[in-house]
């Protein structure tokens, strides 16, 4: 027996040497505490990376580092010709991670994809008011009226019947509120009446097994060994949860963790001058903007928006903001990373006597005040939402507008926005799955607009009939050329200042490999290991 | 004493019925709901979100969630948080012992050394050291947490590498935790060296957060010294020939440790305040942060029941003070 269990550590050895598997722990500095672990509860970054990233896997994957999606605990699928049907094909042999608390009894199956979606759709499920506060994501993203069926057409066999063609579909399917839990673990917690523990207790398919999580300190990971797609290259990570991001630099600087991740813009010169450590970066899928009400006096007026998009000197402020090389002026209401991105659009130059011209045209008296709402504390998108809002004041003063800065705390700025106080707000939108859908239709459609989460309270029909239209169609060149003809329409009406395409770092010690930044800003490490 | 008792405890509760109210209200004052702040810049369905309202029970009109708030006090249940859907007393217990272990800490480093350069200064007035030790608490006392805290992140723990950065332990120990608080936690652990590491971890916080206390308690010592080497039982005790020594620590600091020990406990508050800051800096696991964070999420059970409890020691605290002052001056009892 002895002799079996020294040969087959010495395999498990040989084995872990040859696939490049690190004893070592790979530890992360991360930013926030997550909330909790069962992911369809919550809509935070953070909480994503902790359980959606790690522990849950869905039927569709991203490929790392891109928005691609590629089959994940789905092998293949097939779509309909009308859009309304989406039929998956499960993968054989994907087991359920084993842990003190829950042993499966069996492979991952239909039965587990219909629980973790009807728990969501149907409220007659035995799971569905255990989440108090609802499923944010799955209910922002109208899954329960797209969602008209899932059905089990056999053990490796799942049917989606939509109600309306919606390309983004497949992608939608890749983000973390459509992970798959196991319904043998719900029913179990269901029995022992310990719904609670979802939430503390997970259990997915993915690369790491929870293993212990202390608010505020760390979130400590063991790596599956029954992980389906083979050997996890780290055998531990750890989030030491890091708030300040000065401290969390110091930590990697200090070897405390081996990656830090939302370094400051200030500090890239810095990083990238340290013989040991190193920068991942890429283009994210990110707009900062400052939405102008154009249910609001003077501003639903086209050639005062114009005249204020003229009025800002957004190359100053990019400087001022992100820094050289840290973000691409924004011109369009998303990316040049996304489909249909038209190039062909520019900014007007900037131009105060024409500003001044368009408003007199237009009968804005000079001195008119508008009311500028910001947050306090930055974000990716606005690192440093006072001083913006300062050099919009400065440069409107200049074309005699007259601003009032209002700082707000996020949460009261989101309510007051919504409920269309504002003349103007600074924010951004971060997209979730890479579609040119998920930035038009929440910020700049007609029912965004009626509902305030459209801040501009902008709507064009023009606008809206061509990303309708975009969304039901599926092939990628018919609808470039739709949100290329709504493009067209958001550059004429300008109801937004777009004003930046921020760019996503992660700082590293060089001897961490395998870590792909994503665009939409998740942190994945199945592939990460340190050297 | 038995009257004095009962008034104190009387007056309690209404004391205690005054921080419900005003936690409840603060908190509902702010615009934005949980549900809101949950979203985020996402949409809202309002149907959704008013399901959501009423199995939160915030759909019911304030005079009604008061009456069930109170009423679940009442059975001692403090309720769970809107976000982590962890009870409030399970996530106060968890953190609150990082406050204190490193609230303690701080105070025993500012207590001793501020008593010291106190004592000192005010022996050698108007020396180089006195003006350095005035000179420097000013600049302590002034000192911005944040700045201060990272100034010496960088020099002792990257520069010279003497002090880890940041945390409790470092993350290579994996510590249960058992009591809270980690010095014990890693002398219960069988890790060997763990003990050691947790020590290294809470100077640099403990310094931090020790400074402004270690300002004020070193200049109230010194004036306090001043004044009580100018008595007359000082002078006598000189005339009597005792020791230097005994002159000033028996007689001189013993006498003028009444003020300071009246600082030391208004420090304990301020302690606990500023500990926020420099709980952020360390990434220091406290109940700071917690607050802060559940103030933004409007997660108001937290909100309201984590004041409750603070404000529930703060009363504690103060309803012994009292009881001792009544025992050590009975003309604090008589008072009516």
């Amino acid at each position: 027996m002895k002799l079996i269990s020294l040969r087959n550590s010495i395999a498990l050895a040989l084995f872990s040497v040859a696939v490049g598997v690190s004893a070592k722990p790979l530890v992360v500095c991360t930013e926030a505490s997550p909330e909790g672990f069962d992911i369809v509860q919550y809509t935070t970054a953070t909480t994503a990376d902790a359980s959606a990233e790690t522990i849950l896997e869905r039927l569709v994957a991203f490929t790392p580092g891109t928005t691609d999606t590629v089959p994940g605990l789905a092998e293949s699928w097939e779509i309909s010709p009308d859009g309304l049907s989406y039929t998956f094909h499960l993968r054989h042999g994907v087991k359920f991670q084993t842990t003190d608390y829950f042993k499966p009894t069996r492979e991952m199956n239909a039965d587990d994809v219909l629980w973790s979606f009807q728990r969501q759709l149907d409220v007659n499920h035995p799971w569905h008011s255990k989440s108090v506060i609802g499923f944010p994501y799955f209910e922002s993203m109208d899954f329960q009226n797209l969602l008209k069926r899932v059905e089990k057409i056999d053990d490796y066999t799942v049917k989606f019947t939509l109600s309306r063609p919606e390309s983004p579909f497949l992608r939608d399917l890749a983000m973390p509120f459509t992970s798959i839990y196991s319904a043998e673990y719900g029913d179990q917690l269901l029995k022992s009446n310990k719904t609670d523990e979802l939430n503390s207790k997970p259990i997915g398919t993915g690369p790491f097994i929870l293993v212990r999580y202390a608010k505020d300190a760390q979130v400590r990971y063991k790596a599956n060994p029954d992980y389906w797609k083979g050997v996890v290259p780290s055998e531990a990570l750890i989030f030491a949860i890091t708030l300040d991001n000065n401290t969390r630099l110091q930590k990697l600087k200090a070897n405390e963790c081996q990656i830090a991740l939302y370094p400051k813009p200030d500090d890239i010169a810095s990083i990238k001058a340290d013989p040991n450590l190193k920068i991942a970066e890429l283009e994210a899928m990110m707009t900062s903007y400052v939405a102008m009400n154009t249910s609001h006096k003077y501003l639903s007026d086209v050639r005062v928006r114009q005249a204020i998009n003229m009025a800002f000197d957004k190359k100053a402020y990019l400087r001022a903001l992100f820094g050289e090389g840290k973000a691409t002026e924004g011109v369009g209401p998303y990316p040049p990373t996304l489909l249909g991105y038209d190039n062909d659009i520019q900014n007007p130059p900037r131009d105060l006597d024409k500003a001044r011209a368009l408003l007199k045209e237009a009968g804005v008296p000079e001195g008119t005040t508008f009311t500028l709402f910001s947050r306090n504390g930055g974000a990716v998108t606005n690192p440093n939402p006072l001083v913006g809002a300062q050099m919009l004041q400065s440069d409107l003063a200049q074309i005699g507008l007259k601003v009032e800065i209002r700082v707000l705390e996020w949460g009261e700025m989101l309510k007051r926005a919504k409920g269309g106080e504002h003349d103007m707000v600074f924010t951004g939108w971060a997209g979730d799955n890479g579609d040119p859908d998920n930035f038009l239709t929440p910020n700049l459609s007609c029912e965004a607009a009626k509902n305030g989460e459209n801040y501009a309270r902008w709507c064009n029909k023009t606008f809206e009939d061509a990303i309708t239209q975009a969304r039901e169609k599926t092939e990628p060149a018919e609808r470039a050329a739709l949100y290329k003809e709504a493009q067209q329409v958001f550059s004429q009406e300008q109801p937004w200042i777009a004003l930046a395409y921020p760019k996503l770092f992660t700082a590293l010690r060089n001897n961490v490999e395998g870590y792909h930044l994503s665009p939409l800003a998740n942190n994945n490490f199945a592939t990460t290991r340190v050297k | 004493m038995f009257s004095f008792i009962a008034r104190r405890v009387g007056l309690l509760i209404p004391t205690f019925f005054g921080i419900t109210l005003l936690t409840f209200a603060l908190i509902r004052l702010i615009p934005g709901d949980p549900v809101e702040v949950m979203m985020g810049e996402r949409r809202v369905d309002p149907e959704m979100h008013a399901q959501a309202m009423e199995r939160l029970g915030l759909n019911k009109p304030l005079y009604a969630q008061y009456i069930d708030y109170v009423g679940k006090l009442a059975h001692g249940d403090l309720g769970e948080s809107l976000r982590t859907r962890t009870s409030v007393w399970t996530e106060f217990t968890a953190l609150f012992p990082a406050t204190l272990e490193l609230s303690l800490a701080a105070l025993i480093f500012a207590g001793i050394l501020g008593l010291l350069a106190g004592v000192i200064a005010a022996l050698k007035r108007g020396s180089l050291f006195d003006h350095g030790v005035m000179g420097i608490s000013l600049a302590g006392y002034s000192m911005p947490i944040f700045w201060w805290g990272l100034i010496l992140i960088m020099f002792f723990s990257v520069t010279l590498g003497w002090t880890p950065v940041s945390g409790r332990i470092d993350l290579l120990y994996d510590i249960p935790p058992r009591t809270g608080f980690m010095l014990i936690d890693t002398l219960l652990s069988d890790e060997e060296g763990s003990f050691i590491d947790a020590l290294r971890h809470l100077i640099l916080p403990a310094i931090v957060l020790g400074t402004i206390p270690l300002a004020v308690i070193a200049r109230m010592t010194r004036s306090s010294m001043l004044e009580v080497l100018r008595e007359d039982y000082v002078r006598t005790a000189r005339a009597k020939g005792l020791s230097p020594a005994r002159v000033v620590f028996v007689h001189g600091l013993r006498n003028a440790l009444i003020p300071v020990l009246t600082v030391f406990g208004l420090q304990v508050g301020t302690l606990l305040a500023g500990a926020v800051l420099t709980e952020t800096i360390f990434s220091w696991p406290g109940i700071g942060k917690w607050l802060i964070e559940a103030i933004g999420a409007r997660d108001y059970p937290v909100v309201q029941n984590g004041i409750l409890l603070i404000a529930c020691l703060v009363i504690l605290v103060n309803f012994v003070v009292d009881i001792l002052y009544g025992f050590a001056n009975p003309r604090i009892r008589h008072q009516r």
